[in-house]
């Protein structure tokens, strides 16, 4: 079966171009990876911001910018879902499947391309992070170290996004899936309000299970530095642990994906 | 590409099964293709056609029994195989959201046809199928037609030896479907195998060399298009009479001719013949003799679409036999070349 690393990485890569080259040709998607977050980032510090308390925090945009950023990188996976599902229905699966091509790089390449769009969000909420009063408060390595961790997450959940996208037979399907799997998961964390003021039932999830908070606390702590946890490895464990499950989960169900 | 002058078959198919839970979709199949010919598979929706192509281009493996295509087991050598083949799907399967070109240049490098032939051999397909104005446009923007043509071009960028065609022109107009026609006939002439599936019996009898049809997953017959139809009987000719009540008058003119027992029906009276030469004026100058006249008179071959209704006990699809043209279906060996 194998068709040499070479094949692998190129196939990965003309695929990656082909999922790049359609974002700018769909105004959805591009929205949702660079006004969606602004929005959301103007909204949470001008709605929330003033009535939510941060202690050890100087400004709520310092405390809530890496938590939306991580936030937003969890769902930047959802273009693979929703590629996945399009390409599944159109046949172009079977298309692929036929190809004396690496049997990986549909995968492969749909979730290069998330760190691309990520990348990208990344940059556009950094600034609009900066205007509403976010500042980094550490040193240019541990900055450059919270972008790598950032979007080691994203790639993580795209991989997640890549199992939603294969199991879920439509677009709504991914949808409502991939709401109900990230939504809550990203809410009952450290991202938005410091776990301490839930009620004790939540807050146990939200410090002591819930890995998107260890994420989150991680590049808080590499961002701007502060008391939350820091638990960076524990971050970067719980991302590789993501891809090895979701990858293995998606890579198998792929091989055995049919047209319906 | 393929050796004409070795014999090997370009598609071996030995016991071939495929089920799904209790569904048996294959129960059995064997058949052979020769290279550079083109084989038709027919049969109703749900016969197994699709099942077949899907295993057989690597994407299904089979429950049972072996299948060989271009010398390369299906299973085993998987791998390989697929720089061997390509497949134009049921569906049109080409990306949407790219243009015309970078659908095939895409496929091309994906075939590691390396950037700078897979963008000649693009454009190349894309002037040939009549879609160089539209190739810097997106598909989104194409119609029925148009992505049919694409697809077919896509199965087309790596030039394989062997083709599979899984209901290539459905849904068509027929224009664009005898603009398909010509390249998989050009395909054909230049050396490729091509395994067809469809529902339009006109298109199996213009294409096909051999056709093979099967129902409910088990192969019921194989042959010529002319073998077929002898199957299903020979020709007969049909007289329309003007007074009804003279057919039994006319059953007793005709029988001298008739190498079967002559029929009537509603005022039409079917006489089998066996040949065909000088058959309608016998028949013309005996009704005539007997003072029987007559409304209309013709010899009729059985087309495609009796031996479907023959050997699977259901017409084709109903909204194609409409389209079916009786004239195409009565002299196929005029159209394959």
């Amino acid at each position: 079966m194998s068709l040499g690393l070479g094949y692998a990485i190129s196939d990965t890569l003309v695929l990656a171009m082909r999922a790049l080259r359609r974002i700018p040709r769909n105004p959805e998607l591009l929205t949702a990876y660079t006004v969606q977050p602004v929005m959301f980032t103007l909204l949470f510090v001008a709605v929330f911001g003033g009535a939510i308390q941060t202690p050890g925090y100087e400004d709520y945009a310092d405390f809530m910018i890496p938590g939306i950023i991580v936030q937003q990188m969890a769902f930047g996976g959802f273009a693979t879902a929703l590629g996945l599902v399009d390409d599944l229905k159109k046949g172009l699966v079977d298309r692929f499947r036929s190809l004396p091509m690496s049997r990986m790089a549909v995968l492969t390449g749909r979730t290069l391309s998330d760190i691309a769009m990520n990348a990208l969000a990344l940059a556009v909420m950094i600034v609009v992070g900066y205007i509403v009063g976010f500042a980094f408060a550490t040193s240019a390595l541990e900055v450059a170290a919270g972008v790598a961790l950032c979007l080691l997450i994203g790639y993580a959940f795209s991989w997640v996004f890549a199992c939603v996208g294969l199991y879920a037979s439509t677009p709504e399907g991914a949808n409502t899936f991939g709401f109900i799997l990230i939504f809550p998961l990203t809410f009952a964390s450290s991202a938005f309000v410091p776990p301490e003021t839930m009620p004790d039932w939540l807050q146990t999830f939200a410090t002591d299970i819930n890995p998107f908070s260890t994420m989150v606390d991680a590049v808080r702590a590499l961002f701007v530095g502060g008391p939350g946890g820091n638990d960076i490895w524990g971050a970067v464990a719980w991302s590789l642990g993501l891809i090895a499950v979701f990858g293995t989960l998606a890579v198998r169900r792929y091989r055995t994906a049919v047209v319906s | 590409m393929v050796d004409l002058a070795s014999s090997n078959p370009a598609i071996e198919i030995e016991g071939l099964q495929k089920s799904y839970g209790d569904v048996q979709a294959l129960c059995g199949i064997d058949l052979e293709v020769e290279q550079g010919t083109v084989l038709g598979l027919l049969g109703p929706n749900g016969a197994g056609k699709t099942t077949a192509v899907r295993i057989l281009t690597t994407l299904l493996p089979p429950s049972a029994g072996s299948a060989r295509v271009a010398g390369l087991d299906v299973v085993k050598d998987a791998a390989e195989l697929r720089a061997q083949i390509g497949l134009a799907g049921q569906y049109a399967a080409v990306d949407e959201g790219l243009t015309g070109f970078e659908n095939l240049e895409m496929v091309g490098r994906l075939y590691h046809l390396g950037r700078d032939s897979a963008q000649e051999r693009a454009r190349e397909l894309l002037d040939r199928f009549d879609l160089d104005e539209a190739g810097d446009r997106l598909v989104s923007t194409y119609s029925g037609g148009m992505r049919r043509r694409l697809d077919l071009a896509a199965a087309l960028v790596a030039r394989p030896p062997v083709l599979f065609l899984d209901e290539p022109t459905t849904g068509l107009d027929p224009r664009s479907r005898l603009g398909l026609w010509e390249v998989i006939e050009a395909r054909v002439a230049q050396g490729s195998t091509v395994l067809l599936t469809t529902q339009y019996l006109d298109e199996a009898d213009r294409l096909a060399d051999r056709i093979a049809v099967i129902d409910h997953g088990t192969l019921i017959a194989e042959g010529t298009s002319d073998e077929l139809k002898e199957r299903v009987g020979g020709e007969r000719i049909e007289v329309r009479l003007v007074r009804r009540e003279q057919a039994q008058e006319a059953i007793s003119a005709l029988s001298g001719i008739a190498c079967e027992q002559p029929s009537a029906d509603d005022g039409v009276v079917r006489v089998p013949v066996r040949d065909q030469a000088g058959a309608i004026a016998g028949a013309v100058r005996n009704l005539d003799a007997a003072r029987i006249d007559i409304d209309d008179i013709a010899v009729r071959r059985p087309t495609l679409d009796d031996v479907f209704l023959t050997l699977t006990g259901r017409p084709p699809e109903p909204e194609e036999v409409d389209e079916a043209d009786p004239d195409t279906g009565e002299h196929p060996q005029e159209a394959v070349r």
